[in-house]
């Protein structure tokens, strides 16, 4: 459901519509229709067995968890739970795909409706889901070195799907990756799916097509296949709408095809086209029943539901006084958020009084956002336990809050606590590092400075307030950085001003 | 049928357990008689090598244990479209080449557990299209009645080896008539069992929905064994049912013929009835009269349409089914394919036979965009309608009676040329595939030029019990000849025989 | 109904099997007759009437418990044509589905 007052972005003063298909794999220990092991990355051709090898005899038999997964998922989104659906048979012949056809739902899917918040720099919009299915993923087809022949590898064949279709409701490539990565959010909080795109676990399909702004009928529709990336999503979206505007601007015409995303050319180029007629006979799968859903089965999903990232954001909010925008960051890495949190109930224990506590949680947030943050993106989050835990992160953070070190050094003793692979407050103790915070020893400092920089004594007093920053730099550097600057500064403005 | 130890399963089990005689001079009397008979019939596709070792170690079991059920060591055969471990499964067809079986299926190892013995694999029509057992990549099978007549279809493989006495039961598929006809051409009894009854994994599949396993036997009690043996909830097969397989003995022995009431559709005694036939459904229909049943007219009104939505439904689904046959992980493929797509629509084009690409191709056309919803989805739609006319005609009656086939078995290439001819001869059959309802064949004497009749009894879901009861009472009506195939083997050794 | 050749064509491409010129026609002929026999399911009113369904009981579903699959080599023991641990096909080009 797309607001009205929401203002549509244009590019080259079309606007762009978009729906997205996302695949992702379910969390489950065994494959949907056969008990080989759902695991990624097993050498190949060893969790197969006769049912996910298309053996003559053999039958699907539906994976329960499968099933609870998906209803997680539906619920998480708003979907409605269709108590009875079904099943049906894609047929089309591929090597990867061993009984000639995909088991999927098709006529009436598990989940419908629904829908996802996102926030772009446009503003927050809903983007509303049509539906959501279980369905069977494919083996894989390896062609790289082989020259005439291609290998085939059936570990994948069998792993459930959720497929994730939503409305034509995204109009630009930043809603698109926004929507996607909340997706994800979503799939992984709920513990539905692990979200791993390099290991395909989450894959997207782009329905792209562009019309005049204004206009109530669709363009013609191009699909981009099995986008990777939220990054090649974004790059994918913004050349195909290049290329559809520069086309039909040309006179020419967009061609109803399906395309693929060349991550080291930035460019989408149409399949090469099937010679048979695509037609996929889809009808009801006569080896399983209707898959009729129970209320308690339903029931025991809702109460399995953790806390959403879209309700923890408005709880920081709310709750801890945390700005929106950093809200938004947080919860946006589930580990992230959980080591936010915990290093926030250690402060609520220890912090004396509201104000306190407000310095704490603003030093500790910012240090999130920044160190923590970076370090996480660049190194995994293996740098939220071991000797960077929260337990020793809030220990660095404390000695800050206390005036025994500045936050500049906390910041790099926190960088060098993971480089080294010890505790901040070994390194802090190691090399010796206190802030210096006594009034006499600063005192001498800022004398020193000030004698030191007679010109610029008399200019500060002359009305060249601009200078007081200069004499902050000297007495830190003159300390090493070891100054407390909020002393540091009380002193220069008596000493100065007095 | 019959043979020189037993002439039933609770006989066979009494005198293995007083040692009358030993499971491995059982066996052995039906794998010498088998490899005698098998080169004129063409009974069997493949023998079981190990049947004599398995009976030799069931006899040690015996002697050290005993026996705790009547099918320890006794042998069976099975269609060649049911999976046993290590065992080739051709399904008569070319394109399952070189194809070993690595599990087996549920019904099979249901009876093996039991102590069961498979002494080898039966002839069928191609992946079980089929009437006649024409269809096989292996030659036809002969009638054991007259050796110019077919055997029915399409398991008439399993249907002549218990006529011809090569084994006392065995097992086919029935997914329109698969084992009611041949039953019937045989003179054997052959039972479709309810939709769900017992489990299709390992059944290598012709129509999912329509795809039933049964056996075919000499006496009604024997099937019923077999039934309860095989029947029940599997967790291979999600379509199986959770009642209790042991309900149908209960009902068997409940079942009195005074009390039941034996509904008559006067119009399948219609057109296209062979007279002979006829004849002996009349004198049938009197005799269960005179055995008190009462008969109860019932109207089937669109049953009439049974070929029609069979030959949409059955074929939309085999061309699904058969898709996995593509060359890529098992079976036949043909040699240097030019490409991929070569290397499908020419291994696919060698490996099935004329009527399995006919039904592919039917399929394919009734699932296909733009003719789906007037064809397959139609047939779905009038299905239901045969369902619903079953359902209130069984308010009324206990089973239906109608023939089995409208003709007795027919000359090998009477019909070949002719695929619609071929499927009018399930005309009575298939509506109890379509209603997923259990049937049976049982023989009911000879015609006027000595070949077995057949009748057909239909009753509602889960009434198989019942169903045979009445099988047994009408099995004493007609006391059955043997085939002269019984005679003229004088070399194969019986009880005593002991050198 | 009855069958052009190119209708055959269009469906044996669909079902993956090669027709010679010869069986084309001959098909073309057989399919048409049968089409025509199952036609007659026109005469029958269908308005309202559902297609024909599964039974609406809980569904008896699989519990999520692993099972040894098969080893390599029995997987691909019958395989008409493999290399290494993989199946092996004529180089695929269409690029994926
Ligand atoms: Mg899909
Ligand atoms: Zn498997």
């Amino acid at each position: 459901m797309s607001t009205s007052i929401h203002k549509r972005p244009l590019f080259r003063g079309w606007e762009v519509v978009v729906g997205l298909e996302v695949h992702t794999q379910l969390l489950t220990r065994t494959k949907l229709f056969c008990r080989c092991d759902n695991r990624f990355g097993a050498p190949p051709n060893t969790l197969v067995c006769p049912v996910c090898l298309g053996h003559p005899g053999t039958l699907p038999v539906l994976n329960e968890e499968a099933v609870r997964l998906g209803i997680r998922a539906g619920l998480a989104a708003g979907c409605r739970i269709s108590p009875v659906s079904t099943f049906e048979r894609k047929h089309y012949f591929y090597p990867d795909l061993p009984k000639g056809y995909q088991i999927s739902q098709y006529a009436q899917p598990l989940l419908t409706g629904g829908s996802l918040k996102i926030r772009t720099d446009a503003g927050e919009r809903e983007i509303s889901i049509h539906r959501m299915h279980l369905e069977e993923d494919a083996g894989k087809n390896l062609h790289a070195g082989i020259p005439d022949s291609s290998h085939v590898d059936l570990n994948r064949a069998g792993v459930p799907l959720l497929e994730i279709v939503s409305d034509p409701d995204i109009h630009s490539p930043d809603e698109a990756v926004d929507y996607l990565k909340r997706l994800r959010l979503l799939l992984r909080t709920t513990r539905v799916s692990d979200g791993n795109m390099e290991e395909g676990s989450f894959r997207c399909d782009i329905n792209l097509s562009i019309r005049k702004p204004g206009s109530t009928v669709f363009g013609t529709r191009v699909e981009i296949k099995n986008v990777n990336s939220f990054r090649f999503v974004h790059k994918a979206m913004v050349f195909e709408i290049d290329r559809q505007i520069d086309a039909i601007e040309a006179g020419e015409k967009v061609l109803l095809e399906t395309r693929l995303f060349d991550p080291s050319s930035g460019r989408t180029k149409a399949m090469r086209s099937k010679e048979e007629a695509l037609d996929y006979r889809y009808f009801p799968e006569p080896d399983i029943p209707l898959l009729v859903v129970s209320d308690s089965m339903i029931d025991s999903q809702r109460r399995a539901l953790p806390e959403l990232p879209e309700q923890r954001a408005d709880r920081y909010c709310a709750a801890l006084g945390v700005q929106r925008a950093d809200a938004e960051v947080l919860v946006a890495e589930e580990e992230l958020a959980h080591y936010f949190e915990e290093g926030m109930e250690r402060f609520r224990s220890t912090s004396k009084g509201e104000e306190s506590f407000k310095k704490a949680r603003d030093r500790w947030t910012s240090f999130i956002l920044s160190e923590v943050l970076r370090e996480t993106n660049r190194r995994g989050a293996d740098v939220l336990s071991g000797p960077t835990s929260v337990e020793h992160a809030v220990g660095l953070i404390d000695r800050v809050l206390s005036g025994s070190l500045s936050f500049s050094q906390a910041k790099e003793v926190y960088a060098r606590a993971i480089e080294e692979k010890k505790t901040p407050l070994d390194l802090v103790e190691e090399s010796g590092l206190v802030q210096m915070s006594g009034e006499d020893e600063l005192l001498a400092l800022v004398e020193a400075v000030l004698s030191d920089n007679p010109g610029e004594v008399a200019a500060y007093r002359g009305g060249k307030e601009r200078l007081f920053g200069f004499f902050v730099g000297s007495v830190m550097k003159k300390s090493n950085g070891k100054a407390n600057p909020e002393k540091v500064n009380d002193i220069l403005k008596a000493k100065l001003n007095g | 049928m019959s043979n020189p130890f037993f002439s039933s399963l609770a006989e066979f089990a009494k005198g293995r357990d007083s040692r009358k005689f030993t499971i491995e001079e059982v066996a052995r009397y039906f794998m010498s008689r088998t490899e005698q008979l098998n080169p004129s019939l063409n009974v069997c596709l493949s023998l079981n090598e190990n049947a004599i070792n398995r009976a030799r170690q069931l006899d040690a079991r015996l002697a050290r244990n005993g026996a705790d059920s009547p099918f320890f060591g006794y042998p069976i055969m099975i269609k060649d479209n049911l999976e046993m471990e290590g065992f080739p499964t051709t399904c008569a067809s070319k394109i399952l080449e070189g194809y070993i079986s690595r599990r087996t299926a549920t019904s099979v190892a249901r009876l093996l557990s039991l102590g069961a013995i498979v002494l080898g694999k039966t002839n069928l029509d191609e992946f079980a299209m089929g009437s006649s057992t024409e269809n096989s990549a292996f030659g036809p099978s002969k009638n054991p009645w007259n050796p110019t007549r077919v055997p029915g279809g399409s398991s008439g493989g399993s249907a002549a080896a218990v006529a011809a006495g090569l084994a006392p039961l065995s097992l086919g598929s029935d997914t329109g008539g698969s084992i009611r006809q041949p039953a019937a051409f045989c003179g054997v009894l052959g039972i479709k069992p309810t939709y769900g009854r017992i489990s299709r994994s390992g059944l290598v599949a012709f129509s999912s929905s329509l795809d039933q396993i049964g056996p075919f036997s000499g006496s009604a009690s024997d099937a019923l064994e077999a039934l309860v043996a095989m029947g029940g909830r599997d967790s291979l097969d999600m379509t199986t049912t959770e009642r209790d397989p042991g309900e149908m003995r209960r009902d068997f022995a409940a079942t009195r013929m005074e009390e039941t009431q034996i509904g008559i559709p006067e119009v399948l005694f219609g057109e296209g009835l062979d007279p002979s036939i006829r004849k002996r459904l009349l004198e049938l229909r009197e005799a269960l009269g005179g055995k008190g049943a009462r008969e109860v007219p019932v109207t089937l009104p669109h049953s009439a349409y049974g070929i029609n939505v069979y030959y949409l439904v059955a074929t939309s689904e085999a061309s699904s089914n058969l898709s996995r046959f593509d060359g890529v992980r098992y079976g036949f493929r043909v040699k240097n394919p030019a490409d991929l797509r070569t290397m499908y629509e020419e291994t696919r084009d060698a490996g099935f036979g004329d009527e399995v690409k006919r039904r592919i191709l039917l399929g394919t056309f009734a699932l296909s965009a733009g003719y789906q919803e007037a064809f397959y989805r139609k047939a779905r739609k009038v299905q239901s309608l045969i369902r619903k006319d079953f359902m209130e005609a069984f308010q009324h009656c206990d089973a239906i009676l109608t023939p089995t086939s409208p003709t007795p078995p027919f000359a090998f290439g009477e019909k070949t040329g002719d695929p619609l001819s071929m499927y009018l001869s399930d005309v009575y059959t298939i509506t109890a595939n379509l209603a997923g309802l259990p049937a049976l064949s049982v023989p009911v004497g000879l015609d006027g030029q000595g070949l077995p009749v057949g009748a057909h009894l239909i009753g509602p879901p889960w009434s198989e019990g019942r169903l045979l009861k009445l099988a047994e009472f009408i099995s004493a009506l007609y006391p059955m000849p043997l085939p002269e195939v019984h005679a003229g083997h004088p070399t194969v050794k019986g009880p005593g025989d002991r050198g | 109904m009855n069958l052009s050749k190119s209708d055959v064509l269009h469906v044996a491409r669909l079902s993956a099997l090669a027709l010679s010129e010869a069986e084309v026609d001959r098909i073309a002929g057989e399919l048409s007759a049968i089409l025509n026999y199952v036609e007659g399911l026109s005469s029958v009113d269908l308005s309202g009437i559902p297609a024909e369904e599964g039974s609406r009981l809980p569904t008896a579903l699989a519990e999520d418990l692993p099972v040894q699959s098969l080893s390599t080599d029995w997987a691909l023991a019958g395989a008409p044509d493999r290399s290494g641990p993989f199946f092996q096909v004529p180089r695929i080009l269409e690029e994926g589905r």
